[in-house]
């Protein structure tokens, strides 16, 4: 077949609809448009793609098999590499990653959808319910902290090597940012739960309500288990420090998106309330602003994004603004937040002030400064600030020997080891905010690291089998 | 006994229940002062409630629930038996009394809940404190018979003068004060009014008093920033600041009206619950 020249791209609900509703936005391709989408690969043998994929993923290959009519055999090649790839598929910034490096980016009529690919076979894989078997068990004990991204994926290879690995998480529900942050319509609670459960068949107990450095002590767990990975994200909002800001009405994006992703605050009947304004000013631009101000728009609020940036240096995914742009949310870029005003206790609007874009700053972005006298009001009566966040403080609070940065995030080294003997991290809590695919990354770095420990230390035979190669699989 | 299976429940005053569950994670590590979030079934809202009493030997912890709202009316539905569907902690800080000798605890209303505990340690540790317990009439007076055992001297008084004397905690409050007892440090828990009235009392001694704020929250790990208050100009989490802090530089105002945020959508579901929905 001679491969289209142009990139496929996503088939997605027409915006006009979904702001009326919480499907998912991106309709996944159909096998036609995979297959047509596959050929536009070029196979190049030094695969340039690969570099820009934090777990590694063989890209040309599982292409090349979904190619060759083999998706059974391009889940598994995916697979190797990626734990959660039907999530990937949905959330990773391609443009930055993979697709960033693909030569026919420039000039070939897009780089190849690589993301989009992705997540097709993932979907095929999950749809045929195929389940990882559980190995046996090599004798060796892990404890993973947080069931977000980095320790899914950490928990999942340590025990694909044979590793006993028990997860705790805070939350009653098992996923982390998966299920508190990132919102139905971008990446289904049905997907991350199939993921979830992928990673529990591979023999990973998962522990909810466990809220580590109160219900169960770090250095109990240092005792019980052959080794400790923290993976407990960053979960502490930032605010922005002006007037107003403990209104009723203004809420953190992650307060506002667990109430509605995690708690089904968007369900009619649901017991869980949410603030639902009609006039709704969020606070930023990265995916987490894009999230909360989609949401906003669907339950039913005219939306304004406020960004003290211009659009060049907004953080989020391209497609994540684009869709916002398509589903109506006004932006009012070069604007920032001074004052929140408020009216019995209430938001009634916001005070901004017009910026203009001065020197690079220490991030190479330039860095925006105030225009004298263009303050103006804007009315609203909800405010949502999404400007990021860092890590929480309650497993350095009660474990003090563990290393911490000024801004609250673990030190250890790219391997996820920290100071204490036996304890790694990764994801946000080490790096501060970032995305599911580095924390996956740091996830599996930390999980080979682990396990080379634990050969070191007689505990496994070999690193990269966990020492299980006469057991064979057993259900 | 199953995971947050109901062990045992009682009246303990009018629509105020105690609930004993099993649930040793939380035990094994729980001090006074500490809340946890409870989920009654799969599709219920996460409430914080202060642990009162637990038995680590056993694995149960107790909280005592006014019913005043959807959820805490879910939970008086249930039985002992019934298994709920979260139960997590403890969460917070543990009171932290240890700097102070001579104590005074005031309790109003629920606040009795988590002054009970206290003055049960404080008894322990052979510093017996004074308790000023206050209800708005003898039908939401607790814990009178162990108060009595408990601490030093007793002072109670209710609104309508139904038990003990006639008027508000603060009466008391002040006339100790005037008599000179002094007070290292008061403890003062119950309704937001009462505990910026007990401030504004003895903020005019320069006694320093603790108290303990029950604010809105979601996770209570700090993760929402729902139970944001403002604390001597600083914005604090009660889960994980406090949930007690230096009552002469709360803001009470805020936190008033920060408590009644979801007030509307708290009276439909209630209605809901009750078939008065429209």
């Amino acid at each position: 077949m001679k491969a289209d020249f142009q990139r496929h791209e996503m088939p997605t609900q027409n915006p006009a609809v979904r702001i009326g509703n919480f499907d998912e936005v991106a309709l996944g391709y159909t096998e036609e448009l995979a297959l047509a989408e596959a050929a536009r690969c070029l196979n190049c043998k030094d695969a340039p793609c690969m570099q820009g994929c934090p777990v590694n993923v063989h890209i040309p290959k599982f292409i090349a098999a979904l190619r060759a009519g083999k998706p059974d055999e391009s889940a598994e090649i995916l697979l190797a590499d990626n734990n959660l790839p039907a999530i990937c598929g949905r959330v990773c910034p391609q443009e930055n990653q993979c697709e960033k490096f693909c030569v026919r980016r420039e000039k070939a009529g897009g780089s190849v959808a690589i993301g989009n690919l992705e997540r097709f076979v993932a979907d095929y894989a999950s749809a045929r319910n195929v389940m990882p078997s559980c190995k046996s068990s090599c004798g060796a004990k892990v404890a993973v902290v947080g069931s977000g991204p980095a320790s899914l994926s950490c928990a999942a290879d340590l025990a694909k090597a044979g590793v006993k690995v028990t997860v705790f998480e805070a939350l009653h529900k098992a996923g982390g940012v998966l299920v508190y942050g990132i919102p139905e319509f971008r990446l289904p609670k049905s997907v991350v739960g199939k993921e979830i459960e992928k990673v529990a068949a591979l023999g990973v107990d998962i522990e909810t309500n466990v809220v580590v450095g109160k219900t169960v002590f770090v250095e109990e767990l240092l005792a019980g288990y052959d080794a400790v990975f923290i993976g407990s994200g960053a979960g502490l909002p930032s605010f922005l420090g002006i007037k107003g800001e403990t209104l009723d009405g203004v809420s953190s994006a992650n307060e506002f998106l667990t109430r509605v992703n995690l708690m089904k605050a968007y369900k009619d009947g649901a017991v869980t309330p949410v603030q639902r304004g009609k006039n709704v000013v969020v606070v930023g631009a990265g995916n987490v602003a894009m999230d909360a101000a989609r949401t906003a728009r669907r339950l039913g609020a005219e939306v304004t994004l406020v960004y003290r940036r211009s659009r060049a240096e907004m953080p989020a995914r391209k497609e994540e603004i684009l869709h916002a742009e398509e589903e109506g949310i006004k932006f009012e870029l070069l604007t920032n937040p001074v004052e929140i005003l408020g009216e019995n206790g209430f938001v009634r609007g916001m005070k901004c002030v017009r910026m203009q874009l001065g020197e690079p700053d220490a991030s190479g972005r330039r860095r925006p400064v105030e225009l004298a006298g263009s303050e103006f009001e804007m009315a609203c009566d909800e405010v949502i600030v999404a400007l990021g966040t860092t890590p929480n403080p309650i497993i350095k609070r009660s474990f003090p020997a563990l290393e911490t940065t000024s801004k609250g995030t673990i030190v250890a080294d790219e391997n996820g080891r920290t100071s204490v003997d036996g304890l790694y991290a990764g994801g946000d809590a080490m790096t501060g905010a970032a995305t599911v695919i580095l924390a996956m990354g740091a996830g599996k770095r930390s999980a080979k690291a682990i396990l080379r420990m634990l050969e070191e230390k007689g505990k496994i035979k070999c690193a990269e089998c966990g020492g299980n190669s006469d057991g064979g699989n057993v259900k | 006994m199953e995971k947050y299976e109901i062990v045992s429940k009682r009246t303990l005053a009018d629509r105020v229940n105690e609930y004993v569950v099993y649930a040793p994670s939380v035990a094994r590590h729980c001090l006074a002062g500490q809340f946890v979030i409870l989920r009654v079934d799969d599709d219920g809202e996460r409430v914080p409630f202060t642990v009162c009493d637990y038995d680590r030997a056993v694995g149960t912890v107790s909280i005592l629930v006014q019913e005043v709202g959807y959820t805490t009316m879910k939970l008086a539905e249930t039985k002992v038996g019934d298994r709920l569907a979260d139960f997590v902690g403890p969460l917070g800080n543990p009171t932290d009394l240890s700097a102070y000798k001579r104590i005074l605890l005031v309790g109003g209303g629920i606040g009795a809940a988590v002054i009970y505990p206290q003055a049960k340690q404080l008894f322990s540790e052979n510093r017996a404190a004074d308790v000023v317990l206050g209800a708005r009439n003898v039908s939401l007076v607790m814990y009178e018979e162990e108060f009595r055992k408990y601490c030093k001297n007793f002072h109670l008084i209710t609104d309508d003068g139904s038990s003990g004397r006639k008027g508000f905690v603060t009466d008391i409050v002040r006339e100790l004060l005037e008599k000179g007892v002094g007070y290292d440090a008061v403890f003062a828990v119950g309704p937001l009014g009462m505990m910026r009235a007990v401030c504004n009392v003895t903020r005019e001694f320069g006694v320093h008093t603790v108290v303990s704020m029950n604010s809105l929250m979601v996770d209570g790990t700090g993760m929402c920033g729902c139970c944001r208050i403002t604390v001597g100009g600083k914005i604090r989490y009660a889960c994980i600041d406090g949930p007690e802090f230096d009552g002469h530089e709360v803001d009470f105002d805020e936190a008033a009206s920060r408590a009644v945020m979801y007030r509307e959508a708290e009276k439909e579901h209630v209605c809901r619950l009750r078939g008065t929905a429209k």
